[in-house]
């Protein structure tokens, strides 16, 4: 554990990619495979079968520590993490132990099958064992979430250098549906047939946001031009007779969207298609906006009423694999050309549809397009080079997203909440208001767009304007106005205040407004009826 | 019971009707008593100071010309109808826990304290009373301090990774008590210790009334990584990034507070290294503090006051918040005014 423990506090205490990486490397040149495994799987968010349950570990945390469970509880929200809360109120201890980290894992493993007072015994041996980082690590093991300052990018380049292998391919490697329990080390990195996998995605290539318009952007010949859609991005597979949909995040989806096993009819295997999951009703001339979309997110299986009201097809916009074939290094022309081959001949109905390129000649043009893109529901512009190969993860130069502007609202603050992990100890949550008369309406949560220097003095503000507390919630003197950005509006029945936001996040604090210049009821109610 | 308290708590801070006179007051009044000279506790305008005689020449020194008058700990003073005393409170060099007895009953403001000696300040020393005023600035038990030993060696170790690598070791620290108790931690052997201006005048202070501190170099104008390679420099924090400190050239930063206990601060503010070391108490410290007063009566303020005197209330005390005003000791609020915990 106490390698590990290093190379976390290593990589944890520094902000600088540098030390990371290396780190990192000589981490992986010197720790064994099944360590090294394990460790590549911690750190992209796979873990070990929770053993214990969090309840459990937080009576027991409680219990050593010798405070009352209420306790435990204040303290967990100051915190931000459970883990690190149950390694701090146990008393401290500073032991190292030197058994390797997939031995820890191991011992979860059996201690998962065994019964409450065995795994009770184990649980309190192992606080007594290790000190300090071990503690916190081992706590991690069980909660999950081991989140560290570790892109998965970052990760991928130690690799590249610890194993002297080709940082995309292991990006790629990196993909999908492994796990350090049916897997190996060689298997995982350095097996030469490393697409035995069928359900294997391809890193996603992410854009940049283009700030400062298309007039940048040289010669508009080199570029292509589409909708931003408004929906999820995914990646559809197509192998060996079976069919993958994979989010950004890496989730596998399939089942999620039924609708997409009838690909196969459409399209060969060896096919593997970028594009965005979108509502779109038979007949309609574009999707349905994302509202619509919503209630499909976050279900497992569908309802059959939902299938029908909001039915899914993938708009595809390039083409990652035909024939077998990685393509991913040709140009992006070059694969659209092909991709509009593949769809020339799909029918009206079926689950993918060509996501058309817009053309142009100036920026101009570009930017009438993006004038409308509400209207077409999608989220603004993507320009992409026309010479550009597939990249992996966010890459600056080639991929430009170019957003339109959020719709915005001035509101009132009236509760602020103190944040987690990175923003412990600091009131960064809060609740906003609109006015309705004499009364304040509150309407929607941000938790984003401050600086740091921002939520410091809104936190010191914040604790001299305390009117009331609800446990972690505050709630305070109405008197500060933010601007709110948005990137959409729709009618809820479930909020106060009738209206849902999404993506709501602070675009700046409005120091030279007083409250009663912020926006009102009628105002947000507007809005509903314009872009809802 | 219609007699007044010996202590009351007012707009313009802790109140002694018998006395007439104010404990750390935040607006401006005839008598102030000060239990010590940081920012938040000493503040500019009062009529009167008392404060210790180690206090006193840092308190002028920030505050200019003052009417002020020193007390030597443990010595008796009638201010009207009440009996003062002050009594080491450990949290810096003359700071005071200040006792006041009224017809028999002892009221303990005990300010900022800890219970640990740091080698530089005269050390806590309980003092009994009926009622205890106590801060909780680290009232959760999260918070374990290690000893004082164990976080130099852990510092001296940075400083020497720094000067292995070429670079230059920035600590940020409050330049009164904390900057002085850091410099009294580094093994003098390694390298030169260069202190910024507010640190650096803070030490002329205390060397002048006799408190033996390491050698120190001002960091002036002249004095860069050049003219003294592998130096630790001592800052306020807000120093730490700013313009000053790129004369040091390549360097790390660190912080030194006892809110780098936890993960998420110290991942936001620490730089490169966060070390963890409070001039307050932590939980074991202030549970000890109280037991040892034998009061039955706490007032909880500055910091996770509902938690610590619901806590109190379960173990037998009579405790009860003190009304605010008095909070806003998180690290965060705490730095804007210049104080760091």
């Amino acid at each position: 554990m106490k390698a590990f423990a290093d190379l976390f506090t290593a990589i944890d205490q520094s902000t600088k990619t540098t030390i990371k990486v290396n780190a990192l490397a000589e981490y992986f040149n010197a720790a064994d495979d099944i360590d090294k495994l394990w460790t590549v799987a911690l750190f992209s968010g796979r873990r070990p079968k929770r053993a214990v349950t969090t309840t459990r570990l937080r009576e027991w945390g409680a219990e050593v520590a010798g405070i009352p469970l209420w306790l435990f509880e204040e303290c967990y929200p100051v915190v931000g993490d459970l883990a690190e809360t149950i390694a701090l109120v146990l008393p401290p201890n500073q032991t190292t132990d030197n058994r390797p980290l997939s031995q820890w894992i191991n011992d979860l493993r059996e201690v998962y099958k065994a019964d409450e007072d065995d795994k009770k015994a184990f649980v309190l041996d192992a606080w007594a064992r290790l000190g300090g980082t071990e503690r916190f690590i081992f706590n991690k093991l069980i909660t999950g979430g081991m989140r560290v300052g570790v892109s998965q990018k970052l990760m991928t380049r130690a690799l590249a250098r610890a194993t002297d292998r080709d940082e995309a391919e292991l990006a790629h490697r990196l993909m999908g549906n492994w796990h350090p329990d049916d897997t190996t080390w060689h298997a995982l990195i350095e097996a030469e047939d490393a697409s035995a996998d069928a359900s294997r995605p391809y890193p996603f290539y992410l854009a940049y946001a283009l700030e400062d318009g298309p007039e940048g952007l040289e010669d508009p010949a080199d570029w292509r031009a589409e909708w931003k859609w408004d929906g999820i991005r995914g990646q559809l597979i197509l192998r060996g007779g079976e069919h993958f949909v994979w989010s950004r995040g890496e989730e596998l989806m399939t089942d999620r969207f039924p609708e997409l096993a009838r690909a196969v009819d459409y399209l060969p295997h060896g096919t593997v298609l970028d594009g965005e999951l979108l509502v779109w009703h038979a007949g309609e001339a574009q999707p349905a906006s994302f509202n619509t979309l919503q209630p499909r997110i976050g279900r497992k299986t569908v309802p059959k009423k939902l299938l029908k009201n909001a039915p899914v097809v993938l708009h595809a916009y390039d083409l990652l694999e035909w024939q077998g074939e990685d393509i991913r290094h040709l140009p992006f022309a070059k694969r659209r050309e092909t991709l509009e081959q593949a769809c020339k001949d799909l029918p009206e109905d079926a689950p993918v549809k060509l996501s058309p390129q817009l053309p142009f000649k100036t920026p101009q043009d570009l930017h009438a397009y993006r004038d409308t893109a509400r209207e077409a529901n999608a989220e603004g512009l993507m320009l992409k080079r026309a010479d550009s190969p597939y990249l992996a993860g966010r890459k600056k130069g080639d991929w430009w997203k170019w957003k339109l502007a959020p719709l915005t609202i001035d509101a009132v603050m009236i509760y602020a909440q103190a944040g987690s992990g990175r923003r412990a100890n600091l009131f960064t949550d809060y609740t906003f208001a609109v006015r309705d008369g004499d009364a304040l309406v509150p309407f929607t949560k941000a938790y984003s767009g401050l600086t740091d220097k921002e939520f410091r003095e809104i936190t010191a503000w914040v604790r001299k304007n305390t009117l009331q507390r609800f446990g972690p919630v505050r709630q305070v003197t109405p008197h500060h106005v933010f601007e709110i950005a948005f990137e959409g509006i729709q009618a809820s029945p479930r909020h106060k205040s009738g209206v849902a936001l999404r993506f709501p996040r602070m675009l700046r604090w409005r120091h030279d407004k007083p409250m009663s210049e912020a926006n009102t009821l009628d105002d947000l109610n507007e809005m509903l009826r314009i872009y809802g | 019971m219609s007699k007044q308290p010996v202590l009351t708590f007012t707009p313009e801070g802790i109140y002694c009707p018998a006395g007439d006179f104010f404990i750390d007051p935040w607006r401006r009044v005839d008598r102030a008593l000060i239990t010590h000279g940081h920012a938040d506790h000493s503040r500019w305008g009062m009529g009167s100071y008392l404060a210790t005689h180690e206090a006193l020449p840092v308190m002028r020194h920030r505050l200019g010309e003052i009417t002020a008058e020193g007390i030597a700990y443990g010595e008796q003073r009638q201010i009207g109808g009440a009996l003062v005393s002050f009594h080491p409170a450990g949290h810096v060099p003359g700071s005071a826990q200040i006792r006041v007895e009224v017809a028999g009953e002892v009221w303990v403001a005990s300010g900022d304290y800890k219970v640990i000696d740091d080698g530089l300040s005269t050390p806590f020393e309980p003092v009994r009373c009926h009622h205890f005023i106590t801060e909780s600035t680290f009232g959760l038990p999260v918070f374990h301090w290690q000893p004082q030993e164990v976080v130099a060696a852990q510092i001296n170790d940075w400083w020497k990774g720094c000067i292995a690598a070429g670079k230059t070791a920035l600590l940020g620290a409050y330049s009164l008590g904390k900057a002085q108790r850091l410099m009294s931690m580094l093994d003098p052997d390694l390298g030169p210790v260069l202190c910024h201006t507010a640190v650096e005048n803070t030490n002329a202070v205390m060397r002048e009334q006799g408190i033996q501190l390491p050698d120190t170099v001002l960091a002036n104008k002249d004095v860069t990584a050049k003219t003294h390679p592998g130096a630790m420099v001592i800052a306020p924090p807000s120093a730490l990034g700013s313009a000053w400190s790129k004369k040091f050239g390549p360097q790390e930063t660190g912080f030194a507070s006892g809110w780098m206990a936890m993960r998420g601060v110290r991942r936001r503010r620490a730089g490169d290294r966060g070390f963890i070391i409070s001039d307050h108490a932590d939980w074991d410290g202030l549970l000890w503090a109280i037991k040892q007063t034998e009061a039955e009566n706490i007032y909880v303020t500055h910091g996770y006051t509902d938690i610590f005197a619901r806590y109190l209330s379960e173990n037998g005390w009579n405790a009860q918040v003190v009304p605010t005003q008095f909070e806003g000791e998180s690290l965060d609020a705490k730095e804007d005014s210049g104080e760091v915990a």
